[in-house]
């Protein structure tokens, strides 16, 4: 599936060519972890990344088929995470923008590429360097009712990472940093807030509770996944807003996961748009949205509804829907619903065509 | 509450009314506990036959359940305390549970919230779809199977589909086999509580093109119960926004969007981004929807108003400021904004 001539969409100048330098060809240590440096400015180098889920098969077809089958959630994307930034991966359902998050938090085993953090391979992270790398890299849910524990007060919702890792050696530094991140989480008074419980917090403060509990280890990366897809517009904006200040003032980078390509669109500086299971465009923002180039990313801007009754826009409404990722079309993928197919695109897997800056695009169409 | 109850007589005498369908003061209430909570309080708009009017606003600001009180599908807790419902010259306020059985699907039908939990999981899907018609026009199960594959031609699925299974739709077919059912008898208006909330853009886009083609097709009237105000701007001709129970404003889109009046819609306006416009950080209402058990005095949305002042403690008369757009705010009906 993956083509050869693939250039790693969006990635540094000095990643490409001849990247895992040093000495980890078997594990890193923890303190090398601790010790590793940016370079840079590129926080996550992801290469050739593949996140495949084997199919549980009846004993009778297992039998009769030759081949095991896959779900393809992600199939071969590269793209790197620089850090202090907002990256937004954005696509429908089932393009595979979850598990890219969750691999990269080591949630998910990578089946294949690799994955750079800092320049060392996360593939040989283990025990004691996972552990380090847990406290670089968090994570925030989609649901703040049902993602923090209702029995537990905000102060140990927010402590718990700190206890887990071991990070304070006195009460008194833990009260201090669960404090700080709770104020920084935009609830102040935090002493408020310490000993209420979840119920007492309406879902904006809530999903500030589960911001707090992620920013408390000062982790480098926050996967934020759908974080504002269950609040109301009145509070989403306020999270969206939170999230870019943590980003200015504690410089924490974030890997924003959405649907919404207008919510994508307000606060990241780079935007990645997925289709089942590969990266069909990556580049910053305000050009990707300006100046759309593959045919998917221009009908998903085409569609978005705005609220502005007199805009006459031409909606490109695509038909279908999108396929499953275990028989993924041939050649480009987005080809059966390509509004601009021509009959190559059945066969050729389109490689990344450069656009000009950080802007690349996978359609045949662009060269 | 005027003295036109319909009397249980074989000719209920037609009310007359504004267009198909007017809302006239409309009070619903939940018991809890804790006591009566306000969820629709004075609610009034009307309809026009084919028109699209949208009902916005946040969670718990009581557009569902006003849409509910049309059909009289309210939870046991709930009752409608006051007001009429005026739909074709008869007033559902006052009908009967058996009244209501013979309005249900056959001249109001609703698209529910959530496809996903809508459709029985253990019965074929058109065997569903055909059960309102079995039931409304007394026809065979086979003749109502062969309707039932029409309607599925007419909302983009494949008619062989019929017998399967709700979970062997994906979730745009399961929200198109809601469509086909509740165009099953042919109604006169179709309430569509979040028909496109759980969908991916792509899939919202096909079925809000498939709802404004089928009410193109069809001349129906179409209810859009929604938070999300863009998709209104694009499908509806009118619009009513509500906040703690109250409308605040309601207008011709047109009205509504390129001349908010009251804060709140303005507010909530700015809350959407516009893609198509200069890129900036959308802004968000400070503080939370009061507590309907315990409502403020006055306008419902004083407390979280950046504009307010000390008459906003009374409550607020509705003035139309253009024909056909009205507001209710103090500070409108005083010329401020």
């Amino acid at each position: 599936m993956a083509t050869e001539t693939k250039t790693p969409a969006g990635t540094a100048p000095a990643a490409g060519e001849g990247a895992p330098e040093r000495h980890h060809h078997g594990r890193v240590g923890p303190d090398e972890l601790a010790r590793a440096e940016v370079k840079d400015g590129v926080l996550f180098d992801v290469r050739g990344l593949e996140v495949f889920f084997p199919i549980h098969e009846t004993f009778f077809r297992s039998m009769v088929q030759k081949e095991k089958r896959y779900v393809r959630a992600v199939d071969h994307i590269s793209f790197c995470v620089k850090q202090g930034e907002i990256l937004a991966l954005v696509g429908e359902s089932g393009c595979g923008k979850t598990t890219t998050g969750r691999t990269m938090l080591r949630l998910e085993e990578a089946t294949g590429g690799e994955i750079l953090y800092k320049g060392l391979p996360m593939r040989s992270f283990t025990g004691r360097a996972l552990r380090e790398y847990r406290k670089k890299a968090q994570i925030i849910f989609q649901d703040p009712y049902n993602s923090i524990n209702p029995k537990q007060t905000i102060f140990d919702i927010v402590a718990e990472p700190l206890e887990v890792n071991g990070v304070t050696s006195s009460e008194h530094e833990k009260e201090e940093r669960v404090v700080k991140a709770i104020s920084q989480a935009g609830l102040r008074p935090a002493q408020e807030y310490l000993y209420r419980y979840p119920h007492e917090l309406s879902g904006g403060q809530r999903q500030r509770v589960c911001i707090a509990g992620a920013t408390v280890l000062e982790p480098d990366m926050i996967v934020a996944d759908e974080p504002v897809a269950s609040l109301d517009v009145s509070i989403r904006n306020d999270i969206l807003k939170l999230m870019v200040e943590q980003k200015d003032t504690l410089g924490v980078t974030y890997l924003f996961i959405t649907h919404d390509l207008s919510l994508a669109w307000v606060i990241s500086d780079r935007i990645a748009v997925m289709y089942l299971g590969r990266i069909v465009e990556i580049g910053h923002t305000e050009e990707v949205v300006a100046n759309p180039q593959h045919p998917y990313t221009k009908a998903l801007i085409s569609v978005i509804p705005v609220p502005d009754p007199l805009a006459k826009r031409e909606h490109v409404i695509l038909e279908g829907e999108t396929p499953n990722p275990v028989d993924i079309p041939s050649g480009c993928r987005f080809h059966p619903r390509c509004p601009m197919r021509i009959d190559a695109c059945r066969e050729i897997d389109p490689p990344d065509v450069h656009i000009g800056g950080d802007h690349y695009a996978a359609c045949i169409r662009l060269k | 509450m005027s003295a036109t109850a319909t009397s249980p007589s074989k000719t209920p005498e037609r009310i007359a009314h504004k267009g198909l369908l007017e809302v006239r003061e409309l009070t619903t209430r939940f018991k809890l506990s804790q006591g009566w909570v306000r969820a629709v309080e004075k609610v009034s708009f009307s309809l026009e036959p084919g028109e699209s009017l949208g009902l916005a606003g946040e969670s718990g600001c009581g557009k569902t359940t006003a849409a509910l009180s049309i059909l009289k599908l309210l939870p046991e807790n709930g009752r409608i305390v006051s007001g009429e419902i005026l739909f074709d010259g008869k007033n559902l306020a006052k009908r009967t549970e058996y009244g209501m059985s013979k309005i249900r699907w056959k001249e109001i039908s609703m698209i529910f919230q959530g496809a996903m939990n809508a459709l029985n999981p253990v019965t074929e899907t058109g065997k569903q779809i055909a059960e309102p018609i079995i039931l409304h026009e007394g026809v065979s199960q086979k003749e109502a199977l062969k309707r039932t594959r029409d309607l599925f031609e007419l909302v983009g699925i494949n008619p062989k589909r019929v017998m399967d299974f709700p979970h062997q739709l994906s979730g745009g077919m399961r929200q198109r086999a809601m469509i086909a059912m509740a165009l099953a008898c042919n109604p006169k208006l179709v309430i569509g509580d979040e028909p496109t909330t759980a969908l991916d853009v792509m899939v919202q886009a096909q079925i809000l093109d498939l709802i404004e083609r089928l009410r193109r097709e069809l001349d129906l009237s179409f209810i859009l119960i929604s938070h999300d105000l863009s998709v209104m701007a694009e499908t509806c001709d009118k619009g009513v926004i509500m906040y703690a129970g109250e409308v605040v404003e309601s207008g011709t889109v047109a009205q509504l969007f390129n001349d908010p009046r009251h804060p709140y819609t303005r507010q909530l306006i700015k809350a959407f981004p516009n893609i198509h416009e200069r890129r900036e950080m959308v802004s968000s209402i400070q503080g939370d929807p009061p507590n309907l058990l315990d409502p403020p005095p006055g306008c419902g949305f004083s407390p979280r108003c950046n504009v307010k002042t000390g008459a906003c403690t009374d409550d607020p008369e509705t003035v139309e400021v253009e024909p056909g757009h009205f507001v209710r705010c103090h500070l409108v009906k005083a010329g401020v904004i």
